[in-house]
């Protein structure tokens, strides 16, 4: 049984990057990487799973940082909003929230860029309904989600355009 | 660099996006968390588990032992080192309250009141450490109901003052009694509202950093007051106004929550003091509802008289809101109730009107403003009220409600309880209102719906909304809270313009706001036009945003520095090219001759004279472009807006659930400077007032105990709940500003619930039942109709 301030070995692909880190057993995967990776990307807005700032992607999956232990990433890889940023994947999806003024204070957004990024993978397009259910895991306070619903679209119909 | 970019003359009205989002979007946005400083240390509060007890005794002797522990601090020894501060303002006559300290002393007035902050190298430190003091407490009888905490049995907040009233305002006008008894309709009805908490999803948070070696303090806050703080940090903590900075960063949501100073927050300041290392804290999200401030909660009754013609006779109203256990400081926290009851029928000019409103403390979180401040109350309250006349009447509630508007050639309007409003566009906005929404055939499919046992309702709630408030809101009442902003604009030597201003971007976008006004009158592309706001080492000296006044006040400060720049750029020019001043203008970032569009000489070329080639500017002329103007509305204690928006629900009877199916509204903020910022803060504050109708509220016990103090217990709207929402505008500028603009913030929200209301009610009105408290939970919509259903 480990204790709370038990350092744990864990070794992890973040954002393409191999990391070798002990971490404390109780420190959950949100401070983890805000607070020994630098990833600020990654916002806190509630620690108990249900606001979604701190979504990220856990070997492909959309995760709440806030709900896992950063012990539990050992062998995983992991990508954050600076790896999607990074490598150019998020770039049509920014650009149409941008456009569509699709965020106010940006505290939500990194995570609710990451998971209408996924809703865009979808083999079948998804309807305006259907795009509402799939970031009704992130709160968002500023917006009426309805203009973070069209950059979704808009995004849609410029990968249809491009068929 | 001009000829590829947006062209700037036409910029104001323009939907121009934000240049600052994409590095909000892609992650790299600096709110206070993410700022680390050298030395950093954490705090964590120890908050009292009790709504009203007596501390006996505090044992720090455990937690002093633990890993990384630094400072443990009771409220005795921040007090000795903060002034305390009492929230009274003194224009709003018989308000009272008793000096308030950031700790706790002797007495925990709430659950959640901080009690001991303790400091540690790490929060989770500091965390381990405060579940290690010990409090010996003596519980005492909690003060829980608005209505009880009147009676003269109740155990009394705070026994110097005799009364658990803070505030109390009385009006009473016309021809009441003769209203009521002519009418030949009368409308009775008590509601409820939820109390509320305005859960912006980034904390609130500070880093405070006391500089020993220079006397200085520097501070980091998610604040939307910078120069507010930076006065009362400086008075509380007697620290010259020279030797105190406030930054605030990005800042992740306000809505007014970051318009207030908190205990805990205050206390960190002291801590950083007393330490001499810069210490932060951010609220997480349990502490955020036990510590955060609320909002709303009232109990009203409220009757409507109305002839036969449908003419509104008179308008009965008594008022209750339920606070914190102090008035809070600096802005008193009855405003609430000051706005409620100049509001209520105000849409109408009722001029018969009695009315009353108390203002009563209760052993709850602390209590002020939270965006569009009263407005939602006073608008519920009249709305219902006239949905209910309109239908009962047998009238259309829309021609029902133009005919009972203020005349449009009766303005400027002053109403029964004090204000006067400039001018609104009502009979245009629910014109404009019926077409987009295309009311007929909505009422018609309504109607087969019905027939198909199907219950959709439509409601309509037709707002007002104050903005750009004078100083007869705050200064006036001895708060040191600016009314005015100031902007300064200097056109630097490659001939980009550099703006700073005293409003502050919390994302509504004030700095592209900033940007198009001094783009447009400078004429120059909007790239080239850098915004700083929120440091007070940088910014002028103003108000910051409360009140929907960015734009309508900041704006105007904006653009008159711009304009008298541009004045001076173009006498510049005149001197140094021998050229009238009155043949010149600005284009495209040129002075040009006026007549031929000819280029005199590029802003370039110009500013490098100014700042390299003194030897070329004739002698005794000093070319000044940098330029600084300020402004405040002091035509009215506060312009203005309307509005109406629509809802329309379905319900089912037998789950009590409420499915939104659209949402309209039609509002008039006079010029608008960005519709594509502002038609999405509308829809935001919809969806606030949403939350509201159907949603929101926090839960006492008996006992004083929030008990749903979690986002998990505590809804808040998400995106599968709402509906797709039709905005329009109608505009009637105001002539308070050469802008033209009114504040749009709030508007949003002001109308939002009770549309709602009214559209559930409508739907629910073939079961001839009416539920009256919001929110309107899937739970009271059954009991309801359990209770009360004639079928």
């Amino acid at each position: 049984m480990h204790q709370i301030e038990d350092l744990i070995e864990v070794k992890t692909m973040i954002n393409g990057v191999m990391v070798h880190r002990q971490v404390p057993s109780r420190m959950h995967l949100g401070d983890f990487l805000r607070v020994e990776m630098g990833l600020n990307g990654l916002h806190l807005g509630c620690e108990h799973g249900v606001c979604g700032a701190c979504t990220l992607l856990v070997d492909g999956l959309l995760v709440r940082s806030c709900l896992m232990l950063a012990a539990q990433i050992d062998g995983c890889k992991v990508q954050t909003i600076e790896g999607v940023v990074e490598s150019g994947e998020a770039q049509m999806m920014v650009s149409a929230f941008q456009n569509k003024n699709a965020a106010q204070c940006g505290f939500c957004s990194p995570a609710m860029i990451l998971t209408t990024l996924e809703i865009i993978k979808k083999p079948h397009r998804p309807t305006r309904e259907q795009i509402r259910e799939a970031i009704s895991g992130n709160y968002c306070r500023c917006t009426g989600y309805q203009a973070i619903v069209d950059a979704v679209e808009e995004v849609l119909d410029q990968k249809e355009s491009k068929l | 660099m001009d000829k590829s970019s947006n062209l700037s003359r036409e910029l104001i009205g323009k939907p121009v996006i934000r240049q600052e989002l994409r590095r909000l979007l892609e992650g790299k946005g600096c709110y206070v968390d993410d700022i680390n400083l050298p030395r950093l240390c954490h705090v964590a509060f120890v908050r009292s588990p009790h709504a009203h007890a007596k501390i006996l005794d505090i044992r720090i002797d455990q937690a002093m032992k633990m890993n990384g522990i630094l400072k443990i601090v009771k409220g005795e020894e921040i007090a000795k080192i903060c002034k305390p501060y009492m929230g009274i303002l003194s224009h709003l006559e018989g308000m009272k309250s008793v000096p308030h300290y950031p700790l706790a002393i002797e007495r925990a007035m709430w659950n959640g009141h901080p009690v001991v902050a303790v400091v540690a190298e790490s929060r989770a430190q500091a965390e381990d450490a405060a579940e290690l003091v010990e409090i010996d407490w003596e519980p005492l009888d909690p003060v829980v109901d608005e209505e009880l905490a009147m009676e003269a049995d109740s155990p009394i907040l705070h026994p110097e003052l005799q009364t658990n009233l803070c505030w109390e305002r009385k009006i009473d006008v016309g021809e009441v009694d003769r209203a009521f008894k002519d009418a030949a309709v009368v409308i009775e009805e008590n509601l409820r509202t939820g109390r509320h908490t305005h859960v912006t999803l980034e904390p609130r948070a500070i880093l405070a950093n006391y500089v020993s070696s220079d006397k200085q303090l520097e501070v980091w806050h998610s604040t939307q007051v910078p120069h507010m703080m930076h006065w009362i940090l400086s008075h509380h903590f007697g620290i010259p106004e020279s030797h105190v900075r406030i930054k605030s960063p990005d800042v992740g949501g306000s809505f007014g929550l970051k318009i207030h100073i908190y205990g805990d927050e205050m206390a960190t300041v002291g801590v950083s003091l007393l330490l001499g290392r810069p210490v932060k804290y951010v609220a997480d999200r349990l502490e955020s509802f036990l510590s955060d401030y609320h909002a709303r909660d009232h109990r009203i009754h409220a009757r409507m008289a109305v002839s036969k013609e449908g003419k509104i006779l008179a308008i009965e109203m008594d008022d209750i809101q339920s606070m914190g256990p102090y008035a809070s400081y600096p802005r008193g926290g009855v405003n609430e109730a000051r706005q409620v009851i100049n509001l209520v029928g105000a849409s109408y000019g009722v001029s018969s009107y009695r009315a009353r409103t108390r203002a009563v403390f209760q052993n709850k979180s602390m209590y002020g403003q939270y965006r569009s401040v009263g407005r939602p109350i006073a608008c519920l309250i009249t709305e219902s009220l006239i949905e209910r006349a309109a239908a009962k009447l047998g009238y259309d509630p829309l021609e029902f409600r133009k005919n009972n508007y203020i005349p449009t050639d009766a303005y400027p309007y002053k109403l029964v309880s004090g204000p006067t409003i400039e001018i609104l566009s009502q009979h245009e906005s629910v014109d404009q209102l019926r077409e987009l929404m295309n009311y007929d055939e909505l009422l018609k499919e309504k109607e087969v719906y019905r027939q198909k046992g199907v219950l959709r309702g439509i409601g309509f709630a037709s707002f007002l909304e104050t903005s750009s408030p004078s100083s007869t809101m705050y200064g006036k009442g001895g708060a040191s809270i600016s009314a005015a902003d100031t902007a300064t604009i200097s056109l630097l030597p490659t001939g980009s313009i550099f703006c700073t201003a005293s409003i502050n971007e919390f994302g509504q976008g004030a700095q592209t706001i900033a940007a198009q006004i001094t783009a447009s009158i400078l004429n120059v592309s909007i790239e080239r036009v850098r915004v700083v706001l929120g440091d007070t080492d940088a910014s002028p000296y103003g108000g910051g945003n409360y009140g929907s006044r960015g734009t309508s006040i900041g704006g105007e400060a904006i653009l008159q520095a711009s304009k008298a720049l541009k004045q001076n750029i173009l006498e510049f020019a005149s001197k140094i090219c021998a050229v009238d001043t009155s043949l010149l203008s600005l284009e495209d970032g040129n002075v040009v001759y006026l007549d031929q569009n000819h280029i005199l000489i590029s802003l370039e070329d110009l500013a490098r004279q100014a700042y390299f080639n003194h030897e070329k500017i004739p002698k005794g002329y000093t070319p000044e472009l940098t330029v600084s103007r300020s402004y405040a509305q002091r035509d009215f204690d506060g312009v203005f807006t309307n509005g109406i928006q629509a809802s329309y629900v379905e319900v089912d009877p037998e789950t009590g659930y409420v499915k939104l199916l659209k949402h309209w509204v039609l509002e008039d903020v006079g010029v608008v400077v960005n519709p594509l910022l502002l038609d999405e803060q509308i829809r935001g504050g919809v969806i606030q007032g949403i939350g509201a109708a159907l949603y929101e509220q926090c839960l006492y016990s008996d006992q004083g105990q929030l008990i749903n103090g979690s986002l998990v217990d505590y809804l808040v709207p998400m995106a599968c709940e709402m509906p797709d929402i039709v905005v329009g505008h109608t505009f009637s500028a105001t002539k308070t500003s050469e802008l033209g603009a009114k504040g749009g913030g709030e508007g949003g929200v002001a109308g939002s619930s009770a549309a709602v209301f009214n559209a559930i009610n409508d739907a629910l009105s073939p079961l001839s039942v009416f539920v009256n408290e919001l929110p309107i939970t899937p739970a009271k919509i059954i009991k309801t109709i359990q209770q009360n259903s004639k079928l």
